[in-house]
């Protein structure tokens, strides 16, 4: 009697269980599916169905501000890409090789774009960029206007974060004594670091730069208050569309973000499930 | 001729720990020495400073007369086999072995003839292109070796080398290690918690306890003639029986026994006679042989070892462990047995109380 019910009571369970799995499904990707479907429709309105047509991509490929903005979001993105991971993984090598003063004051510093909310973030970049300027012109007479320059070096400013914390944790993993083994068979620093560190944390290297490229041509926030005149970034200038009055190009915009950021992603989990398989791999000793 | 390693003083401290006290000692070039010690007592840090990972806190390092004292590791002529052996995961066995040929800027030529070399040294051909992770650990333990010895150092460093080892293959390498020594005639300088190696392999053996250098000698003066309880005590097994001394060559036990030494000390001191248990003959009662002091006892524990039995024998003021041999000639005794001690003059090491 009572194992009857009870095994009622588990089948009841796992179904709610399923359902909730479906539940979580469809509140994730119906909009994205949503999304794709309609920036195939040959409705004005973004929300109509006007039958199959592939004229928003059209649209986009004719659209010269589309691949401006297209063309910059790359460059910032791979810009920042490679200083921030130059930087964030000397970075994380500094705070788990050495011991200096104010390491701890650092590594919290360093934590902070991770933390802080993006606006915040933003308006801090802008003041700086603004007291910067002002300070250069009244010394130097210098003019610089906020554009390219100030996109990337605000995207390297959060990327460093980012790349610092994934290396590090891979850097943490890694057999200290390898190190000394290379110093102790003659390598100078900077050969240790090519022949030994770096081929053992490269894979915390590519995750962290794959991380930041995703995050580069994510974001929007961050840019819109520090981008200029005539340097737009895809996703702000998608976002401007919007305030003019939206048409299924948006939808098409967004489904090429979409892929891309898309194939980013899964490139990054198969950089870290290498990482993981080599680890298992290495005997602890 | 100059000492291949040379320390004067030679401190290290870790913020309010000393983990190397004012170190003196000279290796002698070819030599193959030991240092040996419990574990913590600082025999790695000593050793990480001959190879540069870590630098003095105070006092001079020489190495074949050179003060190296601050040189970076990739400057002197030592190479070291790291305890967890420390080899470079992503490499092949042979590009591990020509790592540092390669950072020496060998020319291609010598490298891959070394390389070979070294690795039918190590016996060790045909496993070139595996990975580190694709051999066992006395595998491993081998190419950290060929790693080092390609390089032809000066001195070479060993950090428990055959500790990660199963007994079996750890004797058998101890033999091999040592035959390896031979062949090269590199002085090396091997780390170690654990005396049986320490005895067997080592030229010269220095005892370690505390961060201090406590005694240094071959094995048979370590052995025979250690300074202190903690050395003879730390290098196999002793009976301490306490007294003081009487004359230069005579001590007394608290009992009353006087006891014929060789090197008693100053007059009134308290001291220890420290007493192997296989150094102790054991005799029926007052069958002891006449000119030797005696002690009477009876067994109070008898354990079977195989080559050899062990008898606890009460006395009435302490209890005195005896090592005898498993012969026929020998004569078994039990449980209860009304037995003698007596030793051989030369039997017995005097060490402070
Ligand atoms: N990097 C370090 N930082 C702080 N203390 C250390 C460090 N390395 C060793 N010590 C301390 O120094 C002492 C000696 O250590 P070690 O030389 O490793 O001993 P052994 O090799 O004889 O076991 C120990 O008390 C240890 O805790
Ligand atoms: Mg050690």
């Amino acid at each position: 009697m009572s194992e009857a019910s009870s095994a009622q009571a588990r089948g009841l369970a796992k179904w709610g269980l399923n359902l909730n799995v479906v539940l979580v499904l469809v509140f994730l990707y119906a909009p994205i599916v949503l999304l794709t479907i309609y920036s195939f429709s040959g409705a004005r309105n973004p929300g109509q169905w006007g039958g199959f047509t592939l004229d928003w991509y059209r649209a986009l490929g004719d659209d010269t501000r589309v691949q401006d903005a297209i063309w910059v979001s790359v460059k910032v993105a791979l810009v920042s890409t490679v200083v921030s991971v130059v930087l964030g993984t000397m970075a994380a090598l500094a705070l788990e090789r050495f011991t200096f003063r104010g390491k701890k004051v650092f590594d919290a510093l360093l934590y902070l774009p991770i933390i802080i909310p993006d606006v915040t973030m933003a308006v801090m970049m802008l003041l700086f960029f603004t007291q910067a300027f002002d300070l250069l012109d009244d010394w130097f007479g210098l003019r610089i206007a906020k554009g390219f320059a100030t996109i990337v070096v605000s995207h390297i400013a959060f990327n460093i974060a980012f790349v610092s914390v994934v290396v590090r944790a891979r850097i943490a993993g890694m057999d200290a004594t390898l190190e000394q083994a290379a110093a102790d068979l003659y390598a100078t620093r900077w050969r240790a670091f090519v022949h030994v560190t770096l081929p053992q944390i490269m894979p915390g290297v590519l995750g962290g730069a794959l991380l930041a490229l995703t995050l580069s041509l994510d974001d929007v926030v961050v840019t819109q208050f520090v981008a200029g005149p005539g340097s737009t970034t895809l996703p702000v200038y998608v976002f401007s569309l919007i305030r003019k009055g939206v048409t299924p190009l948006i939808n098409a915009v967004s489904v090429v973000m979409l892929a891309a950021s898309l194939v980013l992603v899964i490139g990054s989990l198969f950089a870290q499930r290498a990482n993981e398989g080599r680890r298992r791999r290495e005997p602890a000793a | 001729m100059v000492p291949a390693v040379s320390m004067r003083a030679l401190t290290k401290r870790f913020d309010d720990v000393v983990a190397v006290d004012a170190i003196d000692l000279d290796i002698a070039d070819g030599e193959f020495f030991a240092l040996l010690g419990p574990s913590g007592c600082g025999k790695t840090t000593t050793l990480r400073m001959i190879a540069g990972l870590e630098i003095p806190s105070a006092g001079s390092l020489k190495i074949y007369g050179d003060e190296v004292g601050t040189l970076p590791p990739n400057k002197r002529p030592v190479n070291t086999v790291f305890q967890n052996y420390a080899l470079f995961p992503h490499m092949s066995i042979a590009d591990n072995v020509a790592f540092g040929l390669k950072m020496q800027k060998t020319p291609k030529a010598d490298i891959t003839r070394r390389v070979g070399e070294a690795i039918e040294l190590v016996r060790l051909s045909g496993m070139e292109h595996r990975r580190p992770n694709q051999l066992s650990g006395g595998q491993q333990q081998r190419v950290a070796l060929a790693r080092a010895l390609v390089n032809r150092p000066k001195v070479l460093l060993l950090d428990e080398p055959l500790a990660a080892l199963d007994l079996k293959l750890r004797q058998g390498m101890q033999f091999e290690l040592k035959q390896l020594q031979r062949e090269v005639g590199i002085t090396f300088v091997f780390v170690t918690h654990d005396q049986e190696e320490a005895l067997s392999m080592a030229d010269r053996i220095g005892v370690m306890g505390d961060g201090e250098l406590l005694q240094v000698g071959s094995p048979e003066e370590i052995y025979d003639q250690p300074v202190n309880r903690f050395v003879a005590d730390f290098i196999g097994r002793s009976n301490f029986l306490p007294g003081t001394v009487e004359d230069a060559a005579t001590v007394c036990l608290t009992n009353g026994t006087r006891v014929a030494v060789q090197h008693a000390g100053a007059t009134g001191e308290a001291i220890a006679l420290s007493l192997r248990p296989e150094r102790v003959q054991i005799a029926d009662r007052d069958a002891t042989p006449d000119g030797h002091a005696h002690l009477d006892g009876t067994v109070s524990m008898v354990t079977f070892l195989g080559s050899g039995v062990v008898y606890q024998v009460a006395l009435d003021w302490m209890t005195i462990e005896v090592r005898a041999e498993n012969r026929p000639s020998v004569p078994r005794r039990d449980v209860g047995d009304a037995v003698s001690l007596w030793w051989r003059d030369d039997a017995v090491a005097v060490v402070p109380a």
